[in-house]
């Protein structure tokens, strides 16, 4: 199932800023919002987002009710080595998804 | 007619209670515009009594947007993003939703550039601002007015 | 609820306004997609495959079209690959079935080959299965002509017709009222689109969501306050034969993202 897209450059210079775009399904109910017959319906949201490259921590990100359902990040790293960015959102009710990308520095 | 009258009674309560969180704002917080309490209070937890300059942070988001639960936002801050001067973190609230948090974002020189873009919600027209925090510690602050409509034709529960 | 107020205040203000105007159908050259009446950022919301939410389901229909049933098939198993089975079937359907004798939509199509092919149950409408599949079926005609030129579609189309400029609802408005004679015009600060289906399943900004057209055509008729169709009913199929047919010629930009 593809509950989240990524995009990574697969191909960079080093020492390059690439641009990275991550799109997760995921409701992110408010906890506000009440249902058809008026009871406030649980939140449930995804709290954290973190990228690492290479294990490195390199973008984090805390996330509210604010964010849109079905969260889109995009942000940015500096090339600077072939390997692994690796992309975890966490959230309410023990919601946990891990991605990975590979990246190729010239 | 009862409930009428509670809602024009709370409305007014409301707006007394604005009015003076707006003259409470514009004594204790310098170089920042006066924005609801719950918002600033949010601000001064993350930001403590740091000083808030304004500038090098700019907030893209459309001024009129046509739905408020799908908001397009870009925020940048101007830096070099070197290993000794870059952006540590940058924090996004708001003054109308339920909660003023929108976005923590945590930053190193790594990122090489500091521009981050997701999509927000906006409970209604509302003032939107971002706040950075630079590795000298300093903070600063960019904000932007947003009309939010609504659609016409929405589901009935 | 206020809302839904301030609705009703603003659609008797729209139709009193233009109520001598009434301009009948559009002409062909003057039909504009939904698309075209949108923000730049909502255009480019949808243009990029990266940026496109409805692409998280379409990715998931990928996954089902490969996806074997317990009877050993899979969509793929028949049709094979889907960028050129499925080129362009979304563009004309609903179609006519004959074993039924009637027209069917790509969600009622899908679900016969389900349970006719594949021994499956069928999908419930508005499920995140059937709405990958229809978004990744769709998808296949993107920029594709909509074609609606059966003859045997004719009565469904017809039906269609009478029901999209019959009053009804409390509000006793047409569709055609709004979408005919008002379009880009605003209703509580919303644009009226002509109302063409180009890019079904959409990514609703208002559902944080896809759904589909028949989902959309209970929005309005809910807005009309009139008794909304059921899921699949021959009504609701008419009625999306119709505006495909009234939409002829224009391209497919499924999944489409709108506001």
């Amino acid at each position: 199932m593809a509950r989240a897209l990524i995009n990574v450059p697969p191909r960079a210079k080093r020492g390059q800023v690439i641009e990275i775009k991550t799109l997760i399904s995921h409701v992110m109910e408010t906890g506000f919002r009440p249902s058809s017959i008026g009871v406030l319906l649980p939140r449930y949201i995804i709290t954290e987002f973190v990228c690492t490259y290479d294990g490195q921590e390199i973008f984090r990100a805390d996330l509210y009710p604010a964010i849109s359902a079905n969260p889109f990040i995009t942000f940015h790293t500096v090339a600077t080595q072939s390997g692994t960015l690796t992309f975890t959102w966490t959230g309410d009710n023990g919601f946990s998804v891990t991605e990975q990308a590979a990246i190729t520095v010239e | 007619m009862k409930a009428k009258l509670a809602i024009d009674q709370s409305r007014r309560a409301l707006i007394k209670g604005a009015g003076a969180l707006v003259c409470g704002v514009l004594l204790t917080v310098r170089k920042s515009e006066a924005t609801p309490a719950s918002m600033q209070a949010a601000i001064r937890t993350v930001f403590g009594n740091a000083e808030i300059g304004k500038g090098k942070v700019t907030l893209d988001i459309p001024s009129l947007v046509e739905n408020g639960n799908t908001v397009p936002m870009t925020v940048s801050v101007e830096s070099p993003m070197t290993a000794t001067d870059y952006v540590k973190s940058i924090h996004v609230f708001n003054e109308k939703n339920p909660q003023p948090n929108v976005i923590g974002i945590h930053l190193g020189p790594r990122a090489g550039k500091a521009s981050v873009a997701t999509r927000i919600r906006l409970a209604d027209s509302q003032k939107v601002v971002a706040i950075a925090q630079m590795s000298d510690g300093s903070v600063w602050s960019g904000q932007v007015d947003v009309i939010v409509t609504l659609a016409a034709c929405v589901e009935g529960l | 609820m206020r809302r839904a107020i301030l609705d009703v205040g603003c659609v008797i203000v729209v139709i009193a306004t233009a109520a001598l105007a009434a301009a009948g159908e559009i002409p062909l050259t003057e039909r504009r997609s939904g698309y075209d009446m949108m923000s730049r950022d909502t255009k480019a919301m949808q243009d990029d495959d990266t940026a496109n939410p409805a692409m998280l389901w379409v990715f998931e229909g990928e996954t089902l079209w490969n996806t074997k049933a317990a009877n050993g098939k899979a969509c793929a198993d028949c049709h094979g690959d889907a960028s050129t089975s499925m080129k362009g079937v979304a563009a004309r359907y609903p179609a006519f079935d004959p074993s039924r004798g009637q027209a069917v939509d790509l969600e009622q199509r899908i679900n016969i080959c389900r349970s006719e092919r594949q021994n499956a149950t069928p999908l419930p409408f508005e499920s995140r299965e059937l709405l990958a599949l229809t978004a990744f079926v769709a998808r296949q005609s993107r920029g594709m002509s909509i074609e609606q030129n059966d003859p045997r579609m004719q009565p469904a189309i017809a039906t269609g017709r009478a029901l999209f400029e019959g009053r009804q609802g409390q509000l006793n408005l047409s569709c055609a009222q709004c979408h005919n004679d008002n379009w880009g015009k605003e209703l509580a600060g919303s644009v009226i689109p002509q109302g063409h289906p180009t890019g079904y399943p959409i990514y609703r900004l208002e559902w944080q969501s896809l759904g589909s057209l028949q989902r959309r055509l209970r929005n309005c008729v809910f807005g009309l306050r009139a008794e909304t169709y059921a899921f699949g009913a021959p009504d609701a199929v008419a009625l999306e034969a119709f505006l495909m047919w009234r939409a002829r010629g224009m391209p497919m930009d499924a999944p489409a993202v709108r506001p």
